[in-house]
């Protein structure tokens, strides 16, 4: 009798133990995944957010949105490239630069997206443009931004969501 | 039965109702800058022959409600809404125009054949310019018009529910609208 | 007149689906032997029709028959072969088919394999499969039929985007798929069992050679993919944590998880439920990789409500399947006999820690994908969890998870002594304390970090080969006896060796090039030069080149050592950029030059006017370490596949006699 009580007691103390491990480790990741997520979550703005809520500097963010037709200049020092380029979204715009080559994708009209912060001048200073590699050529988060402005004007015929590559 | 063994299927669940939540976000429920604001200028040749198949004058019909429809013959999608565009055209005091968004005219002109022809004018946007003037997303895609002022924007196929829930509805606000 | 055939033989692949998941399952309740064997003449003949579908869409693909919507929409006719058939399964409908063709191929290997399973548990099995099956089918028919056609046959198809167009992409979805689908045959196993109520150490021999195929396939899909994005897309990147990636990486993690735990339910009869609740979810995340990922809602809850009836189907589906099965493990799981007890230092608590760590990445992979959908359905605000939240959680998350790699297979069953681990790994630890202050020394002044986890690689790579040593006894008994007992090794233990090992290349790998990438770019024109690590590029030249259906930029750089003393071997770099006939975008062709110590990989981008360029170079250090690493753990886990104890065809039955006897 004696022995299988304990045999019962050191279960339920070792069922204690391994429950104790999990929920020490789930609450570690729950804390990680947490801090984490502050330092590396990153909102995204379209030109008109940016003017409505008053974005300054200091913060970092994505900014996405059309380069405005004609908007894009660039000059080379000492082999660097410096681009200056407008991000509209059809309802306001940003003033962006860029040092660097920007990606194959970047083309006047079209969309982009771009990580950074503003400066004082009130000009976007990317540190990087994103290349995404989406078959749609357009980020979503641009189009979802230009659907709601109604700048919009993806051409159905070449683009079909459904067919993403995995 | 340990209530344990049915927290997978509430992890589920919740999973479950982020994505519903996330599909009754529409795109058609999205409002368009266009709302409201004048039809833009354009001049397309009609699907045969020279001349003028459908421009701007077009739309300024006073008389007319007019609803523009953007379609192709390769979009699956408009032969489904093809029974809800029969429907507007025969409306009274409701005209009807397509756009041929980068079609062929010879296939446009062959599926209008095989379906029948609902429109009054159309216009042929081959290289897709027009489209892009007047913010369409995809075809197929319809606008209704008063007075040279777009006044609703549908995008995707119009069904034949929508057409009694939604767009005939929409029609009758605006003529009643002139009316008083 | 071809596609209308594979349409009536998709029709007629449904109506077997049908009779497969009625009949067997009926008959395994009733005990009739009669209803259960009809399950196999229904699985032979719904793989025979589905085949013939996929065989039909394939032709009309290979004439380009453009009346076909879907092969309008995708192909063309300029396209090469190679891509002309990879675009079968390149988009939504094709790659439908192809998903439940071989559905139909794996239920018909257990229809064919399985004749040494008990009849009920075949039928049962079977059922189940031709369930998910019949789901598919009828996602295809109702709202993306493959063989559609178009009234007006347009001239010339759209083309396939160029980005696509390349091998490592033409092998990488099947791959993916056949893991996923492979997948499918564990959670009819699994489902099988909670039905009969039933779980046992033969259960877990009969699932483990799908598990380990299905992890094969997942696993090689998924790196042929980071292949393709390293080589194609031209930014130095082989993961860049995107919801389509993750969608991949989620069930290898859950598979993972379970390819372990089965072990302890085959060698220890215990963990039953958890296993059962791993195959559930492992095949639960490759159904969501498949529709939710492909349809695009994780990725824009736009791009998935433009077809509102493709998407409400996908979701009831999913809410049927997984949440039917899910149900089904809340209510019979307690029907499953608990296990013995786990002593907190042994073999079966090394694997079940590793599933705990397994899980929880799972689970962060899955928050960190879920994350953007959900601040925008709930609180309407866009934002993006990159690659910096992930490497942050993985970078912690994963050194447990390495450091019971190390001791786990070192432990024995039941009871181990972890003093006698640790003094036989102490020169393992030694070397791999060495190696992280020599790390930390070279490195003086950048992260620590990466120092550790060079100490943690070096050390599972030092531990995965002292452990094969010692069950060999090398340097303990005669060498020649040593050498008889490694021949005589089961194939599964090379299987367990070769894994580790091969991880642990691959880990070394992940360290050295994310931690240690250089990145130069400069806009040059011919003859000038940049450096960037220890090496000099000159531009000699640029010159256009035609391709079969691009043009493209080539660019003519030399590379040579930095300093000009050095007389190292200097070579010759051919970037390209290629421009498309049939899509208006371009795509950049690197050339990659590679090294044990790293890959230089050197990309030529847009010209800048005035016969200038812009280049730009990386240094990716033990890049290849990570593909020689994944390549050898994908043979471990065939080595592994090929043993004879496990072997899909050999029916097992070896019953009590094998059962290990519970611990007190």
């Amino acid at each position: 009798m004696t022995k299988i009580g304990l045999k019962a007691g050191a279960r339920k103390k070792r069922r204690l133990y391994f429950l104790l491990t999990s929920i020490a480790v789930l609450g570690l990741a729950a804390l990680l995944v947490l801090s984490a997520l502050e330092d590396s979550i990153r909102l995204f703005y379209d030109p008109t957010e940016i003017v409505e809520k008053n974005i300054g500097p200091g913060q970092n963010f994505r900014l996405g949105g059309l380069v405005e037709e004609e908007s894009f200049e660039s000059r080379e020092v000492a082999g660097i490239l410096i681009n200056h380029f407008v991000v509209t979204d059809g309802n306001e715009s940003v003033a962006v630069t860029y040092e660097g080559l920007l990606p194959d994708l970047f083309r006047e009209g079209q969309g982009v997206v771009a990580e950074g912060s503003m400066n004082e001048d009130g000009v976007f200073v990317a540190s990087e443009v994103l290349a995404k590699h989406d078959e749609t050529y357009m980020p979503k988060e641009v189009v979802d931004s230009l659907k709601k402005r109604g700048e919009w004007q993806r051409k159905a015929a070449e683009t079909h969501p459904q067919d993403k590559a995995l | 039965m340990p209530l344990k063994r049915f927290l997978p299927l509430f992890v589920f669940a919740g999973i479950l109702i982020a994505f519903m939540i996330g599909l009754s976000l529409k795109p058609s429920e999205i409002p368009s800058a266009l709302i409201n604001k004048p039809v833009p200028d354009f001049s397309l040749p009609p699907l045969q022959g020279d001349g003028i198949g459908l421009s701007t004058e077009d739309l300024l019909d006073p008389e007319n409600i007019v609803i523009v429809n953007f379609f192709a013959s390769w979009c699956g999608p408009c032969r489904v809404e093809h029974p809800a565009l029969e429907l507007l055209g025969k409306l009274d005091g409701v005209k009807l125009h397509g756009i041929a968004y980068k079609d062929r005219p010879k296939n446009s002109l062959s599926f209008l054949k095989s379906l029948g022809n609902p429109y009054d004018k159309i216009g042929t946007d081959l290289k897709g310019r027009v489209a892009i003037d007047w913010g369409v997303t995809g075809t197929p895609e319809t606008f209704i018009i008063k007075n040279g002022i777009i006044r609703y924007q549908h995008i995707g196929p119009i069904h034949q529910m929508q057409v009694e829930d939604r767009i005939l509805p929409i029609i009758r606000n605006l003529q009643q609208e002139g009316a008083s | 007149m071809i596609a209308e055939l594979g349409h009536y033989f998709l029709v007629l692949a449904l109506g077997l689906a049908v009779i497969q998941a009625i009949f067997p399952m009926i008959g395994a309740a009733r005990g009739s032997a009669r209803m259960m064997m009809l399950g196999q003449p229904a699985a032979y003949g719904q793989f025979f029709f589905s085949l013939l579908a996929f065989l039909a869409l394939t032709y009309s693909y290979l004439i380009s028959d453009f009346s076909v919507a879907v092969i309008a929409r995708n192909s063309h006719s300029l396209k090469p072969l190679l891509y002309k058939i990879s675009g079968v399964w390149g988009n939504h409908e094709g790659s439908l088919l192809f998903w439940v063709m071989f559905l139909a191929l794996f239920g018909a290997m257990v229809a064919y394999f399985g004749r040494g399973l008990p009849k009920s548990l075949r039928a049962r099995v079977l059922s189940v499969q031709a369930m998910v099956g019949v789901g598919f089918y009828l996602f295809m028919l109702i709202t993306s039929n493959p063989f559609g056609r178009l009234a007006d046959v347009p001239f010339e198809g759209n083309g396939l985007n160029p980005l696509l167009q390349d091998p490592g992409l033409v092998f990488h979805p099947p791959f993916l798929y056949l893991g996923y689908v492979g997948l499918s045959v564990v959670f009819s196993f699994a489902i099988a069992a909670l039905i009969e109520g039933r779980v046992d150490p033969a259960w877990a021999r009969w699932v483990r050679p799908w598990t380990l195929l299905a992890w094969v396939f997942l696993t090689i899909g998924i790196v042929l993919g980071s292949w393709w994005a390293y080589y194609e897309l031209g930014w130095g990147g082989w993961w860049a944590w995107d919801p389509v990636e993750n969608a991949s990486f989620m069930p290898w993690l859950v598979a993972t998880a379970l390819l372990h735990s089965a072990i302890v339910v085959e060698k220890r009869d215990t963990l039953k439920s958890w296993t059962i609740l791993l195959a559930i979810i492992a095949f639960s995340f490759s159904l969501l990789g498949t529709f939710i990922v492909r349809s695009g809602i994780i990725t824009s809850v736009h791009a998935f409500a433009t077809d509102p009836e493709r998407g409400l189907y996908i979701l009831v589906f999913l809410a049927l399947v997984i949440g039917g099965s899910l149900l089904l493990f809340a209510i019979r799981s307690d029907k499953l006999q608990a296990g013995g007890l786990f002593a907190p230092i042994s073999r079966e608590s090394g694997l079940m820690i590793n599933n705990l760590f397994l899980s929880v990445a799972a689970a962060v992979v899955l928050y960190g994908t879920m994350h953007p959908l959900l601040s925008d359905a709930f609180f309407g605000v866009k934002s993006s969890v990159g690659a910096p939240f992930f490497n942050l959680v993985f970078s912690l998350l994963m050194i447990p998870l390495v450091v019971t790699m190390v001791y786990g297979p070192h432990l024995k069953w039941k009871r181990a002594d972890i003093k006698g681990v640790n003094q036989r790994l102490m020169a393992a630890t030694g070397i791999a304390l060495l190696a992280a202050l020599m790390t930390f020394y070279v490195t003086y002044g950048g992260a620590i970090m990466p120092a550790i986890w060079i100490g943690i690689g070096v050390w599972l790579l030092l531990s995965s080969l002292q452990e094969l040593a010692s069950r060999i006894k090398l340097f303990q008994a005669p060498f020649k006896d040593s050498m008889s007992r490694l021949r005589r090794q089961p194939r599964s233990s090379w299987g367990m060796t070769l894994g580790h090992f091969g991880f642990a290349v691959g880990l070394l790998g992940i360290v050295g090039t994310s931690a240690w990438t250089i990145e130069a770019q400069k806009v040059m024109g011919l003859g000038e030069d940049m450096t960037i690590g220890d090496y000099r590029l000159t531009l000699k030249d640029v010159i256009p080149v035609a391709g079969p259906n691009y043009t493209a930029v080539r660019g003519i750089i030399s590379v040579s050592p930095k300093n000009a003393e050095k007389t190292g071997e200097s070579f010759m770099a051919y970037p390209e950029t290629r421009t498309y006939v049939s899509s208006p975008i371009t795509t950049t062709e690197g050339d990659v030059k590679t090294t044990m110590a790293g890959d230089l990989f050197i990309v030529i981008g847009e010209s800048q006017g005035q016969g200038r360029w812009g280049i730009r170079a990386y240094y990716k250090p033990m890049q290849v370490w990570f593909w020689i690493g994944t390549i050898i753990v994908v043979l471990g886990g065939l080595i592994s596949l090929s043993d004879r104890r496990y072997r899909i065809g050999t029916p097992q039955r070896q019953k009590a006699s094998r059962k290990v006897k519970h611990a007190p």
